[in-house]
């Protein structure tokens, strides 16, 4: 792990990163193709946001290779359960979640499966996803994921329970509560802390007084462990040993602490020069995950600019297709605002 | 039929839901070996392990977020607040979150639960042992909200709250617990959420009221037959949803209302049907609405003298209603 490091670890390695992982070219391939294509879409929702379409966009830029990451982990397992939270588009992108749905969602048009049209950001639960992404509510996802996973537990299942939230959802007593209650009950449950050192404005220094978020696992009684959350393929690797320590008949839960970057003001609402240096946003740039990635490829030759330039247009197309087609799908009706809110 | 106190058909209700269904599963603070600190739970950790009677943490924010988690799956946990007075860390979960689990998911998740919270004063508690809380939780869509009077409805109306696919939030008032004794059938049944029951009828005066207060105001509707006054009592039993219909069919018939509560007056249960007295059955009312709750105090005072002065009883019911019968 190198939380500061220029380079990629996993670019250092004779056999390359991902192949020992499983993960062959073509994957991972498809995968930067994904993250250019979230990349393009976080870009287009901020535009849209700023021309008054979509109300709130909470930026994934700098935390991709965390949240699309743990999602092909989740994905290739095939027995994975997700908790995201507002930063975890990638994450759901990767799930299957279509670009489209994903426009509307942002939007607020109708025919999402998530929540149709009552909630912003695409939170709620759809039927076609193994996910539950309830609320905004910072922490409040935690102790939910504890439940679920203790559920699988009890009916003999194997699933194992993501939950992500950031540095600032830490303090949160629920956090605490959350982690306790799964480490008594060895709970098959991953904690994915993505930690870009702010929240909101304040700094991890306001918000702890530790350096590593990690550390706190010790206290649960399980393990922490610190990632590079900028380079997918260790984001991929913690996972999946996670994962496997979730269904060890010894094992439980596991804490990731993965190091992030924002790249991007809070959320559109936010303006981040107030708190943020030019200097501390060049340091962030330099650890963009999609660039790391870009390195990674191109440098074993498996990426071309060729081939790149040809992502990038793909994505381009597809975002604009479904920015048209957003656009001209109708708002939900009225009636939908009164009804199901009791279960029959 | 068996005559049992309120705990025990709280108990047995669960006892049956907990044989009857694997699904269901109980949780919460000393609900283990000790039984719960009431009782509720005695001898079930021996009778149906420790994997579905759950000793968790003293940590009520992650009881009801645990126990939501546990719905999302499928489960039927039944979670229980040791006292009223601190359901509020779990108050997040509960009014934040699982509220808005169908409405958010647009119908498709729902939260099936159960929170038990006994509550109320009368047991020299003081400020932090006896606090009324149903204001907090009725006005709240998404939940229902369910305060029984006796030990019948209390088992009927709990098993109904397991069974039924939404969180339901059920309160117990602490006193009612071994003071209140009836017949309570030794099998199964169950009482429909949502409906008030008439407990007495009468023709002058309709009494509306639940929990503890219901006794009391039996005791004053007997007290008022020496003076000539007929006083129908309802009991709300269920406080969400309200039962309207049968609120308005009774006023409507008696043309005075007399609403009892001991949480405070200002914003509780009494103000809302108030409310929907007032907007429906208007040309009826043969006096203004009247409500004897409450004072807009915290909570009950420690002193025994401090809670008499705090708690409505039989006296101050039977005063409100001859002032009302003679309006
Ligand atoms: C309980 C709660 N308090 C405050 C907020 C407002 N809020 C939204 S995000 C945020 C900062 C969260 O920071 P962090 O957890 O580090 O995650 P990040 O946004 O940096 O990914 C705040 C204060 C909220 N949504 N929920």
């Amino acid at each position: 792990m190198s939380p500061n490091g220029e380079k990629s670890p996993s670019s250092t390695k004779a056999m390359p990163a991902h192949r020992s992982l499983g993960l062959t070219d073509d994957q991972l391939l498809g995968f930067y193709a994904q993250m250019v294509l979230v990349r393009v879409m976080d870009d287009r929702l901020i535009a849209l946001n700023r021309q008054g379409k979509v109300p709130l966009v909470a930026s994934c830029q700098g935390s991709e290779a965390a949240s699309m990451g743990l999602a092909l982990a989740a994905k290739t397992d095939g027995s994975c359960f997700l908790f995201p939270y507002y930063r975890d588009m990638p994450l759901k992108l990767v799930m299957g979640v279509s670009p489209m749905e994903t426009m509307i969602g942002h939007i607020g048009k109708d025919g999402n499966t998530f929540n149709g049209g009552r909630q912003f950001l695409l939170q709620g639960a759809s039927p076609n996803f193994p996910m539950i992404h309830l609320s905004n509510v910072v922490g409040s996802n935690l102790s939910q994921a504890v439940g679920y996973a203790m559920g699988c537990k009890i009916l003999g299942e194997d699933t194992v329970v993501f939950a992500s939230f950031g540095d600032g959802g830490s303090s949160q007593g629920e956090c605490h509560e959350a982690m306790n209650f799964a480490g008594i009950h060895k709970l098959p449950v991953v904690f994915c802390c993505y930690n870009n050192r702010l929240a909101i404005s304040v700094p991890q220094e306001k918000q702890m007084a530790i350096e590593d978020l990690a550390d706190r696992a010790a206290g649960y009684g399980f393990p922490g462990v610190v990632v590079d959350g900028t380079d997918s393929l260790e984001v991929f690797r913690a996972a999946k040993e996670a994962i496997n320590r979730a269904r060890d008949s010894s094992g439980g839960p596991t804490f990731l602490e993965l190091k992030v970057e924002r790249l991007k003001p809070h959320t559109s609402d936010d303006d981040d020069t107030r708190y943020r240096t030019p200097e501390d946003m060049e340091d962030s740039l330099r650890r963009d995950p999609l660039m790391r990635l870009n390195v990674y490829l191109m440098g074993l030759g498996i990426l071309t600019p060729n081939l790149d330039e040809q992502f990038r247009q793909e994505a381009r197309a597809e975002v604009n297709r479904v920015t048209d087609a957003a656009e001209n799908a109708p708002w939900p009706d009225v009636s939908n605002l009164h009804g199901r809110l009791y279960a029959p | 039929m068996t005559v049992k106190s309120t705990i025990e058909a709280i108990r047995e209700a669960m006892r049956e839901e907990l044989a009857a269904d694997p699904r269901v599963m109980v949780l919460g603070e000393d609900v283990g070996t000790r039984g719960g600190v009431f009782l509720a739970t005695q001898n079930f950790i021996e009778e149906f392990g420790e994997h579905r009677i759950i000793d968790t943490p003293l940590a009520e924010c992650s009881i009801a977020g645990v126990t939501l988690g546990l719905s999302f799956k499928g489960l039927r946990p039944i979670a229980e607040i040791q006292f009223s007075d601190f359901w509020w860390y779990a108050a997040n979960q509960l009014v934040g979150e699982a509220s808005r689990v169908h409405y958010g998911t647009n119908g498709y998740l729902s939260a099936p639960f159960v929170v038990r919270i006994p509550y109320g004063g009368g047991v020299r508690g003081g400020l932090f042992h006896s606090q009324y809380i149903e204001s907090y939780l009725y006005n709240t869509p998404g939940l229902k909200v369910i305060a029984p009077s006796n030990p019948y409805d209390a088992k009927g109306l709990l098993k109904s709250a397991i069974r039924d696919d939404n969180p339901v939030i059920f309160l117990e008032h602490k006193k009612t617990y071994r003071a209140v004794r009836g017949e309570v059938p030794d099998t199964s049944y169950t009482i429909p959420i949502g409906k008030a029951e008439v407990k007495r009828p009468g023709e002058d005066i309709t009494l509306i009221s639940y929990g503890l207060a219901i006794h009391y105001g039996m005791e004053a509707a007997m007290l008022l037959e020496d003076e000539d006054v007929s006083v129908e009592v309802l009991d709300l039993r269920t406080l969400r949803p309200l039962d309207n219909e049968t609120i308005l069919e009774s006023v409507k018939r008696t043309g005075k209302a007399l609403i009892v509560h001991e949480a405070s007056i200002t914003g509780g249960v009494g103000a809302e049907v108030s409310a929907i007295i007032a907007e429906e059955a208007f040309e009826y009312l043969d006096a203004p609405v009247s409500r004897l709750c409450g004072p807009d105090l915290p909570a009950m005072a420690f002193a025994p003298t401090l809670e008499d002065g705090f708690m409505v009883n039989t006296q101050k019911i039977s005063d409100a209603l001859l002032k009302l019968a003679a309006y």
